[in-house]
């Protein structure tokens, strides 16, 4: 059944984020309408949950960190769609870029505890700040290498790319052992993060909402930097037909190189925003976020970067619902979600139906 | 009658054979040349490990499918013994009956969940499969620990195996060439026959019509597909034998450890022990899995002592900064992933394909020259 929608998706599926995004742009060019069925969803499971949660500021306060919980997962999974969709790279060892930027983040608050201890907001947020650059630096900059030694001459080969990738994570989590051991690290939060607003009866953290801001900055910026600059254009076409834009004499090769440095910088925020969230930080944070981040790229649509962001959202809440209305069963939440998405739309919710 | 028995899959290279038969007698005499619980409980896991690592290959080896998912039925085959054991305990302990009622139970689960899996994503790309696998062993794992009133929770179960595998089982009175026979050895034995069969069956699988399929399927699917296989079927019934194989290792470690829980045998670093050790064998051959897990367990025990000296207590390197922590033994599995790379790279076929590429040159300059 799969099959006989392929040609529909293909045209549909043309750039998700462009439609979204700039529907309203102007008439010179005839766009499609764009797919809001899987938005229309998640609203629609939010909403849901409001009567069976029963109070309306315990779903508040729910539906918040749900969404804090998606987007940190949208930081850190973007990266790896957009490398899978650009150059049919699966990069199974993402997790060491989330486990290094959350430990980079550790030694930077550490070495600045004048700052992260003070009373001062703008210190505590200043520490914080500090900390997510030079995660995202070192993130980066081990996503150059990899890119570099581990991954460049296995382009093509699937099989190969998931072992040795694979093969890349063992050792990367090996290393950070070398450097920070092995043992879990607290990573408190600031004082100024610490606590909780109250919007009526919702008692909602302070750390969620800015989360939440931090999510929304980066999914802004990347809607941005893909839908209304040059490079996004060239990233997207090349998503689309990564032999059309290398005749058209652009070196995708050196594009790709870039996204995947983005990309693995993105994950070290995320590692730092998750390491926040669980308070500390172990050497296996990145296998045990690989997991999750796998299933939000399956449901969004392998390569779709907006499929990814809804997905995440997705992921988020209803682990949040299910954690208060029955426990048990929120931890298969997540597998339960896929499986229903995929018996509705088996290539994802936003397919990007090159493959 | 090597050549039946090996169903005409003989090793092809001289030092491959003979390594392979130094393997075969060291375990089989095992109990008589090494005694010792230690170096038995060694010698049981490796043969556990051969089992499962050749049911692996079968998936990754010979059809080509990444999957993560495959200590989840190993996991199974494990649970599935220890329940049994566990529920099936009488008065005059554990009957046969119960144990192969639990194994039971197990393999029919396997091969559902197995076909499941299977039917629903192996539609798509290997990409795809594995990362669902991931999902899905993750969420079995938890399910696992959470089903604690059946699984033991985190604890695991212990449990009594039947009597004639318990220590205190003697049946001669005299001990037979220097050994005192008893319940262990009389397990090791079971496991050693069980496996070696299961060994030689996997061997005629994939040396059977269906065998080519896949290995046709695994060099090019789209061809195998044009020709008129089902690959679907095809790859459906691999994973659902390959499960299968799995499900009987780990009942079989199960009844040896008289132990189960998820460390053992659901745990991500088993998977990653079972993908190092086929790819450092040789994928595309079951003679990887021997030779592999062989290497595999001395390392793991001898690299750690090849470390201690390096980087321990007053090794070579004790007191150099940046190199001490490197090699330190606590890292032996940051130098099995070097391997691990380095493999995947310069000998995609692992020690077996190695061993056997050189003995086909060799044989082919002493053809010309003669």
């Amino acid at each position: 059944m799969w099959r006989c929608c392929r040609s529909g998706d293909r045209k549909r599926a043309a750039m998700p984020a462009v439609t979204a995004t700039t529907a309203s742009a102007g008439a010179a060019v005839p766009r499609r309408r764009p797919d809001v069925r899987p938005l229309v969803l998640t609203a629609a499971l939010a909403l849901a949950a409001w009567p069976l949660v029963g109070s309306g500021s315990t779903w508040l306060t729910l539906t918040i960190a749900g969404l804090a919980m998606g987007l940190i997962i949208f930081i850190v999974a973007s990266g790896l769609t957009l490398v899978f969709g650009l150059m049919d790279v699966l990069n199974f060892g993402h997790g060491v870029f989330i486990a290094c930027g959350a430990f980079v983040a550790t030694s930077v608050m550490a070495g600045m505890a004048g700052w992260t201890g003070s009373a001062s907001a703008w210190q505590n947020l200043g520490a914080v700040f500090a900390a997510m650059l030079a995660a995202m630096a070192v993130a980066g900059a081990l996503g150059w290498a990899f890119e570099r030694v581990v991954v460049r001459p296995v382009y093509g080969q699937h099989l190969k790319q998931i072992l040795i990738t694979m093969g890349g994570m063992i050792i990367g989590e090996e290393l950070i052992k070398v450097v920070w051991g092995p043992a879990q690290i607290p990573l408190p939060l600031p004082p100024a993060l610490q606590g909780a607003v109250f919007v009526g009866d919702a008692a909602i953290e302070i750390y969620r909402l800015f989360a939440v801001v931090i999510g929304l900055v980066v999914f802004a910026a990347l809607a941005w930097t893909l839908n209304r600059t040059k490079l996004g254009l060239l990233v997207r076409a090349g998503v689309q037909d990564r032999e059309m834009v290398e005749a058209l004499g652009y070196r995708i090769k050196r594009l790709f190189v870039g996204v995947f440095v983005a990309g693995s910088a993105l994950a070290g925020l995320g590692g730092v925003l998750w390491g926040l969230y669980q308070q500390g930080v172990v050497p296996q944070i990145g296998a045990q976020v690989n997991t999750l981040i796998f299933i939000v790229i399956i449901i969004g649509g392998l390569g779709s970067t907006l499929g990814c962001f809804v997905g995440a959202v997705l992921v988020g809440l209803m682990a949040n619902y299910t954690g208060f209305l029955a426990p048990k069963v929120a931890l298969f939440s997540n597998i339960g979600l896929m499986v229903a998405v995929l018996l509705w739309r088996p290539q994802g919710l936003y397919p990007v139906s090159r493959r | 009658m090597w050549n039946r028995l090996l169903s005409h899959d003989l090793p092809r290279s001289r030092a491959l054979a003979v390594a392979l038969v130094l393997v075969l007698v060291l375990l089989a005499l095992q109990p008589f040349v090494l005694p010792g619980a230690k170096a038995l409980n060694v010698a049981a896991k490796m043969l556990v490990f051969v089992l499962l690592v050749a049911s692996y290959d079968l998936l990754l080896g010979y059809t080509g499918i990444v999957s993560f998912a495959h200590t989840m039925f190993f996991g199974i085959g494990a649970y599935g013994v220890a329940i049994g054991c566990t529920r099936g305990a009488g008065d005059e302990g554990v009957a046969w009956s119960a144990v192969l009622i639990g194994l039971g139970v197990a393999l029919l689960l396997s091969l559902a969940l197995s076909l499941v899996i299977g039917l629903f994503s192996l539609r798509v790309k290997a990409i795809f499969y594995a990362m669902i696998t991931l999902a899905v062993a993750a969420a079995f794992q938890t399910l696992a620990s959470q089903l604690s009133e059946l699984t033991g929770g985190e604890d695991g179960l212990s449990f009594k195996a039947p009597a004639w595998l318990s220590p205190s089982f003697e049946p001669f009175e005299t001990p037979v060439f220097g050994l005192m026979i008893d319940g262990k050895v009389v397990a090791y034995y079971g496991l050693f026959v069980v496996v070696a069969l299961s060994f030689l069956a996997l061997l005629r699988i994939v040396n059977s019509p269906f065998g080519r399929v896949l290995q046709a399927i695994r060099e090019n699917d789209f061809r195998a597909e044009a020709i008129g296989y089902r690959t679907v079927v095809y790859r459906t019934l691999s994973n659902v034998i390959a499960a299968g194989f799995a499900t009987l290792a780990g009942g079989l470690l199960a009844l040896w450890l008289r132990y189960t829980g998820p460390e053992t045998t659901l745990s991500f670093e088993v998977m990653l022990d079972v993908l190092l050790i086929v790819v450092i064998g040789g994928m595309g051959t079951l003679y990887g899995a021997v030779i592999g897990t062989v290497l595999f367990v001395f390392v793991q025990n001898y690299l750690q002592d090849a470390l201690k000296w390096l980087g321990g207590e007053g090794g070579w390197f004790a007191g150099v900064p940046l190199l001490q922590p490197l090699v330190s033994p606590d890292r032996w599995l940051l130098w099995l992933g070097v391997g691990f790379v380095l493999c995947v790279y310069y000998f995609p076929s692992g020690v077996v394909g190695r061993l056997r590429a050189s003995g086909i040159s060799k044989r082919s300059t002493r053809g010309e020259t003669s």
